[in-house]
């Protein structure tokens, strides 16, 4: 009764969505059409250095589970790739990992890192979710928007710049805030916004702060504009010893009690 | 109407916000005294959670971290269960379930195959940032809190998954794994204990769904990130096939600590089945958004007035919160004087602790359009595996969309109430109802604002309800930055 009601009722005034597929592939078709930069005879092979790096997040999984080094095989591909993927990377990391190329397209399409199609230089994902949007984030968007002159999903003719707008990035008490490439900028103003994208125009966006990130008010990370009001005074509290005198494991014999 | 009332508090509050009468107007609004027991200094486990040490192992031991690992793990797999159980540890990652008695699920006995402990730190509900905290300035604390989980469940490793977007933290902790193996805490013999375990950084590729156990598990598979049917359960067959158990950062990170300092300790901290200390993470119109580590159970107003320094209008500019992430329904303005922070007080007043994320609205606020972001939000994260999800999340946006406009009937009141029951329930995992829960929330508490803009579209002001960027009180706090910044800050122009 309620589809009814509401294909007869409200059919003309529904925004066009594509009503078959909720996840929205983080604004990207969910499949390949060949392009110049993005076909099957582009040249994909990892370099020497990133063969090392496979060895080494292959050998965090299991052999017979190598498909487990999947996203992370993909996500190198894509940072040696100037942050995307082009089709023959992921053919490549199928063939690492022994699966099926539609096995890469499956996941390569279902995480929102994985851009499938070129983005610029400067990649800011801007978080408009909940916490960060009653921060002002549309605030934020516009005053990108206006100084960039392009819309949410699209790069600046340069290939300077591409704006997403993203889900939580987990900054909530920083917010509002952008992730550019791998970096949080974060307690954004559109001055401080501004700032930024000059900084990055001139090739020389500011170093991260102690902590990996960079609040743009002068924070250090999460104490707050008018700094924290707790651990004044840190005391390294005293363990009472005496209630592990009775252990009865031995060292010597942990692997059988371990089931091992 | 609302708009005049939000101007008028503004007015007070401008009245009120003078260089030095600040800190009066706040005592005069409410006594913090009110018989809550606030956390002191000596009982806060994580003590560098604003960084003024370093992360690095030298002064993670210095911090306590480490200290007695190898006599804890002699007392035995089966003592370092029954203390996390008298301590009254519940689950940090949202759900609150007990962690002792989840520990205690996975096989005492092997038929073959290893059991892993998996760690989600892929930290992704909207409001939360509080494991990154840990992550980034306390990593050893999760590290040991693997080794001692790990031991305790009787797991060969531990996967640590964190999301793809916290690289800077990724970075951290993959070198603060590096140290706990070159000072022999981990590998071969870790501890001195004669166990061997290892732990294992797996980046996620950013999708919330990731963060629910099976999904998680999937993901780790190098699938896409869809929940698995339960039964059977990980402690049964989880990752890679084995018996796992996946934990959420904060619940392995405060393990350490418990068993070093007792259970009694922990639960001395709160209510009766909500013990312990908490790491909070305010977001929203506070003065000084933050994270803090306080005790369970303290007072929704308390944590706000005492660490946030209250709303940036007073408090009586509160419209809503949503005391747990975006997952839980929304509290109303009554039920945020009253509310506890804690898992049981919430759940009677309709909501739940969640992960603590704390997202204060006041009334400039447009809540129909806040809660319409949310469900694109969750329409977005749908792994479109389950149809009552997948078709539902997307519904509920496009009403919501629309009845933020007041361009809709008021029939589709009680219809968009009925798809969220709908939804809630009939899906493999909790995004289902996550999804369903703000949107009754709204409805609970908000209905008169849908109706009134149904009833006159025009009358409402979206460009007054425009949010212009705030992340709190202008920065005050110069001193301490440059102390601990490292010079590293951000000095604005």
């Amino acid at each position: 009764m309620l589809s009814r009601f509401g294909a007869s009722r409200f059919a003309s005034k529904l925004s066009p969505v594509i009503r078959s597929q909720s996840r929205t592939f983080a604004g990207q078709k969910p499949f390949h059409i060949d392009t110049p930069e993005n076909n099957l005879e582009v040249h994909f092979d990892f370099t020497l250095e990133n063969y090392d790096r496979v060895k080494y997040i292959m050998a965090k999984y299991p052999n017979n589970y190598k498909q487990a080094a999947m996203i992370p095989l993909l996500d190198l591909a894509q940072r040696q790739h100037g942050g995307w993927l082009p089709l023959t990377a992921m053919h490549k990391v199928a063939a690492i990992c022994e699966v099926a190329p539609v096995r890469v397209y499956e996941v390569a399409s279902f995480y929102t890192m994985f851009n499938r199609n070129p983005v610029g230089k400067y990649f800011i994902q801007l978080c408009g979710t909940t916490p960060c949007m009653i921060c002002g984030s549309e605030d934020i968007k516009q005053t990108i928007e206006k100084h960039l002159g392009i819309k949410n999903g699209e790069t600046t003719k340069d290939g300077l710049f591409t704006l997403l707008e993203v889900e939580c990035l987990g900054a909530c008490a920083n917010a509002p805030m952008v992730q550019l490439n791998d970096d949080y900028y974060e307690c954004l103003t559109p001055d401080t916004t501004i700032a930024l994208l000059e900084s990055c125009k001139a090739g020389n966006p500011p170093a991260m702060g102690k902590w990996g990130s960079l609040p743009m008010n002068g924070q250090v990370s999460c104490e707050g504009p008018k700094g924290k009001t707790s651990l004044k005074e840190i005391v390294v509290p005293v363990v009472d010893k005496t209630r592990f005198e009775k252990g009865e494991v031995d060292p010597a014999k942990i692997k059988k009690l371990m089931a091992y | 109407m609302m708009i005049l009332s939000s101007t008028a508090a503004r007015a007070t509050a401008k009245a009120l916000s003078r260089p030095g009468s600040r800190a009066l107007a706040s005592q005069a609004e409410h006594n913090l005294t009110s018989g809550f027991n606030f956390l002191s200094d000596q009982d806060r486990i994580f003590t560098n959670l604003y960084g003024e040490q370093d992360w690095r192992l030298p002064d993670a031991i210095k911090r306590g971290d480490y200290h007695l690992t190898k006599e804890i793990m002699c007392m035995g797999p089966d003592w370092i269960i029954q203390e996390i159980k008298d301590s009254g540890l519940r689950g940090r990652g949202g759900a609150g379930f007990p962690s002792g008695l989840k520990w205690s699920f996975m096989p005492k006995e092997t038929d073959g195959r290893p059991s892993f402990l998996v760690v989600n730190a892929d930290e992704s509900e909207p409001g939360t940032c509080k494991d990154r905290e840990i992550m980034r300035k306390d990593p050893h604390k999760l590290i040991e809190g693997c080794i001692l989980a790990g031991y305790a469940m009787r797991a060969r490793a531990a996967y640590i998954y964190i999301r793809g977007e916290y690289f800077n933290e990724a970075v951290v902790l993959d070198e603060a794994i590096h140290e706990a193996y070159a000072a022999g805490l981990l590998g071969k013999n870790a501890c001195g204990s004669g166990y061997d375990y290892d732990i294992y950084l797996h980046r996620g590729a950013g999708a919330y769904i990731c963060g629910e156990e099976t999904a998680l598990i999937e993901s780790l598979e190098g699938k896409q990130g869809k929940p698995r049917l339960k039964p059977p359960f990980p402690a049964g067959v989880g990752l890679f096939g084995c018996p796992s158990t996946v934990t959420n950062v904060e619940t392995v990170a405060v393990a350490p600590t418990i068993l070093r300092r007792g259970a009694s300790w922990f639960a001395s901290f709160g209510n009766e089945n909500n013990r312990g200390t908490k790491l909070f993470a305010i977001s929203g119109h506070v003065k000084n958004p933050m994270v803090v580590e306080e005790s369970m159970s303290i007072p929704l107003r308390d944590l706000i007035d005492k660490h946030c320094g209250g709303m940036r209008n007073g408090w009586e500019s509160v419209q809503a919160c949503i005391p747990g992430g975006s997952s839980v329904p929304v509290l109303n303005k009554d039920q945020c004087g009253e509310a506890l922070m804690e898992f049981d007080d919430l759940r009677a007043k309709g909501s739940g602790l969640g992960t603590a994320a704390v997202t204060m609205f006041d009334n400039t606020v447009d809540m129909v359009g806040a809660i319409r972001r949310l469900s694109h939000f969750y329409k977005h994260e749908s792994c479109g595996q389950c149809t009552p999800c997948r078709e539902g999340t997307g519904w509920l946006e496009d009403i919501l969309i629309r009845m933020e406009k007041g361009d809709a009937d008021k029939r589709e009141i009680p219809m968009l109430e009925e798809i969220s029951r709908q939804i809630e329930g009939h899906t493999i995992c909790a995004l289902g109802d996550a999804a369903a829960w703000p949107v009754q929330g709204l409805l609970r508490h908000f209905k008169k604002d849908i109706e009134d803009r149904i009833d006159n579209p025009k009358g409402f002001d979206h460009e007054a309800a425009f949010q212009k960027a705030w992340s709190g009180d202008p920065f005050d706090n110069n001193a301490w930055t440059k102390e601990h910044g490292d010079g590293k800050t951000y000095a604005a122009a």
